[in-house]
């Protein structure tokens, strides 16, 4: 995890911490992303935006490693090119996700979940010889992390019984763990009720300090308060790119999403 | 209940634990000598298969590669080295991590059955070729007249060499309790459970199924070769697919999962094979193979994992439901991990 070649200019501020190009990717045929380019400044929470089946995981899939592209490439940092890595090898570099259908492990427990997380740049996870009493180093920061998403004392079940917004904090609070230089929340406020989106709202506010976020959102409030840009994604392409408050009167915009019923959520 | 009390006072592990060794101990007093050895070395076996099974979600189909490999490996290492047992059975141990080393490379992208298939066919494949060497394997005769001594000591009675093989076996189940209550066992579950997720939290997941592969397949190779100088020989049936298929029985049997259920699943298939057989009786697979079914259908946890459920759902009254292991499918791109397959609510059974 260098730093790697420290080749190129770095004018801070002007190059895009997260750079994806001519990004494509087909399912039989079928263009999911066609011809993406994608510029996330650094320190910025980029939202993204688009009607159902526009793209939108399917892009984030690209950008993490879970799906390859059928063409294009994504760099993150100026020069670290993401394509053709791993996953695990692309949340190494610092870019972390979070997942739209909640993913999490069924029998451990959050606080297990967290103690997992913080593990994964120490090696620990290697020493089988050990005991797993080992981890229990990670027992404070995880704490603080579960409090931090509102789940202290909610650590010690399965997560398989957590309710439905607590499993969304957890995404949120292992997401969190990793540190990440960038951060992709797909739908991080899907099915929540008006008091968990506002929390919500709140924690992304706070995490964001020192970080750049990637955030796919259907609620428009959400993407008004937060958002310092948008694109917008339709049938695999970028429709419009600008702040909020351009892109929300643009017509092409309102023709998307007119009829999808998600803009009313 | 007193088992229940001790279940929920927590201390129950220790007493199990104790037990445990007591029976051990006293098994070849129980039983005829041979047979408690046997039960010793499947026991470890099936423990390797379930650290596998159980907390890596992978099914291997080709544990008897292992298990066969090591026995010929530790024979060979006797007859021809002319070395004291441990260090052959050590050696055997050895050598069966070695082969899983570029089995496991070729399979651990794969899960499921195709995983359960990759690994039979490098395991009959493995068998073919002991099977055609004959100048080393002895062909269909195997290796014969393994000795059995050790520093001079005449180990020849069954009786006594069950006590000069179960410190391998003890050490070789709890090696593989440290592997599961390790933080590497921690990442093992995190897989099992969610691929995608332990991907996405930096964890090289293939890496740690060939890690996870090529110790199982030590523990196997030690109880492998326990097993070749117990008898004083190593024959082709060792590498046979039936011999992996006899081993996840015996997993199932006493629970997925729970690592000490394999040994309640090896003492009755060992024992009920040494019955069926003394008494003559022709179609043992048969009727081992229904009881199987009916345990199976009886207890879906298999019996260590059913008795365990009933202890803890007394204690606790919202214990979780383990997922069948090794049924989340994960191909090779996972656009969308599946959705943790634990329900709120565990079903009630
Ligand atoms: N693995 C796949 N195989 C085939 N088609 C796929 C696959 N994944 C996505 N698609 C298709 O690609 C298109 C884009 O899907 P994607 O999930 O990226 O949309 P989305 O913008 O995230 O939508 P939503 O708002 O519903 O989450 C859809 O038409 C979908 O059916
Ligand atoms: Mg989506």
């Amino acid at each position: 995890m260098g730093e790697g070649p420290a080749a190129g200019p770095h004018d801070a501020g002007s190059v895009p911490v997260l750079r994806a190009r001519g990004l494509v990717r087909e399912f039989r045929g079928f263009r999911a992303v066609d011809g993406v380019d994608l510029d996330v400044a650094e320190g910025s929470v980029h939202a993204l935006v688009g009607p159902n089946g526009a793209g939108k995981t399917t892009l984030f899939n690209l950008l993490t490693g879970f799906l390859r592209p059928t063409a294009g490439s994504v760099v993150i940092d100026g020069h670290k090119e993401l394509v053709g890595r791993t996953p695990e090898a692309i949340s190494r570099l610092g870019l972390a996700r979070s997942f739209q259908i909640t993913s999490l492990f069924a029998e451990l427990t959050p606080h297990q979940h967290l103690e997992l997380a913080l593990a994964g740049p120490t090696g620990l996870g290697w020493r089988f010889w050990r005991s797993d009493r080992a981890l229990a180093r990670f027992t404070a920061p995880a704490a603080e992390l579960l409090a931090r998403v509102g789940l202290a004392g909610h650590g010690d079940v399965p997560a398989g019984s957590l309710s439905y917004g607590r499993k969304r904090a957890l995404e949120l609070a292992l997401a969190l763990a990793l540190d990440p230089k960038v951060l992709l929340l797909d739908e991080p406020t899907a099915g929540m009720g008006a008091e968990d989106v506002d929390r919500t709202i709140e924690l992304v506010q706070e995490i964001r300090a020192g970080r750049t976020v990637v955030m796919v959102e259907h609620n428009m409030n959400v993407v008004a308060s937060l958002a310092d840009r948008v694109t917008v994604l339709q049938h695999g392409k970028v429709l419009v790119e600008g702040p909020y408050a351009e892109i929300r009167h643009d017509p092409r915009v309102i023709t998307a999403y007119l009829g999808d019923s998600d803009v009313a959520r | 209940m007193i088992l229940s009390r001790l279940a929920r006072s927590g201390r129950g592990g220790i007493v199990l634990l104790v037990l445990g060794l007591l029976a051990a101990l006293v098994l070849p007093w129980l039983i005829y000598p041979p047979v408690a050895l046997d039960i010793a070395c499947w026991a470890l076996f099936a423990a390797a298969v379930d650290l596998l099974l159980g907390f890596t979600g992978l099914l291997s189909f080709g544990h008897a590669a292992f298990w066969g490999g090591s026995a010929y490996c530790t024979g060979l290492i006797v007859l021809h080295g002319g070395m004291p047992f441990p260090v052959a059975i050590i050696g055997g141990a050895l050598f069966a991590a070695l082969l899983a080393l570029p089995i496991g490379l070729l399979s651990v992208r794969l899960t499921g059955i195709y995983f359960a298939m990759v690994t039979l066919a490098f395991a009959q494949m493995i068998y073919f070729v002991a099977n055609q060497w004959r100048d080393v394997t002895g062909g269909e005769n195997g290796l014969q007249g393994i000795p059995r001594e050790f520093l001079g000591l005449d180990l020849s009675d069954p009786f006594f060499f069950y006590y000069a093989g179960l410190p391998f076996v003890l050490a070789g189940l709890f090696a593989a309790w440290r592997i599961v209550r390790s933080p590497f066992g921690r990442v093992l579950v995190s897989i099992r459970d969610n691929p995608a997720r332990a991907r996405a939290l930096g964890y090289p997941v293939e890496r740690y199924r060939l890690l996870a592969f090529v110790l199982s397949a030590a523990l196997a190779g030690t109880a492998g070769g326990v097993f070749a100088i117990g008898h004083g020989f190593a024959a082709l049936d060792g590498l046979y697919w039936t011999t992996s298929g006899q081993v996840v029985m015996m997993v199932i049997l006493g629970g997925i999962g729970t690592l000490w259920g394999g040994a309640i699943g090896a003492a009755i298939v060992v024992q009920l094979q040494d019955f069926l057989a003394t008494a003559g009786f022709e179609g043992v697979g048969i009727v081992t193979g229904s009881i199987f079914i009916v345990i199976v259908l009886l207890f879906r946890r298999g019996i260590w994992g059913t008795a365990r459920h009933l202890l803890i759902s007394r204690r606790q009254a919202d214990p979780p439901v383990s997922p069948a292991a090794g049924a989340a499918e994960e191909p090779v791109e996972s656009p969308e991990p599946a959705p943790a397959p634990a329900s709120p609510h565990p079903a009630g059974d």
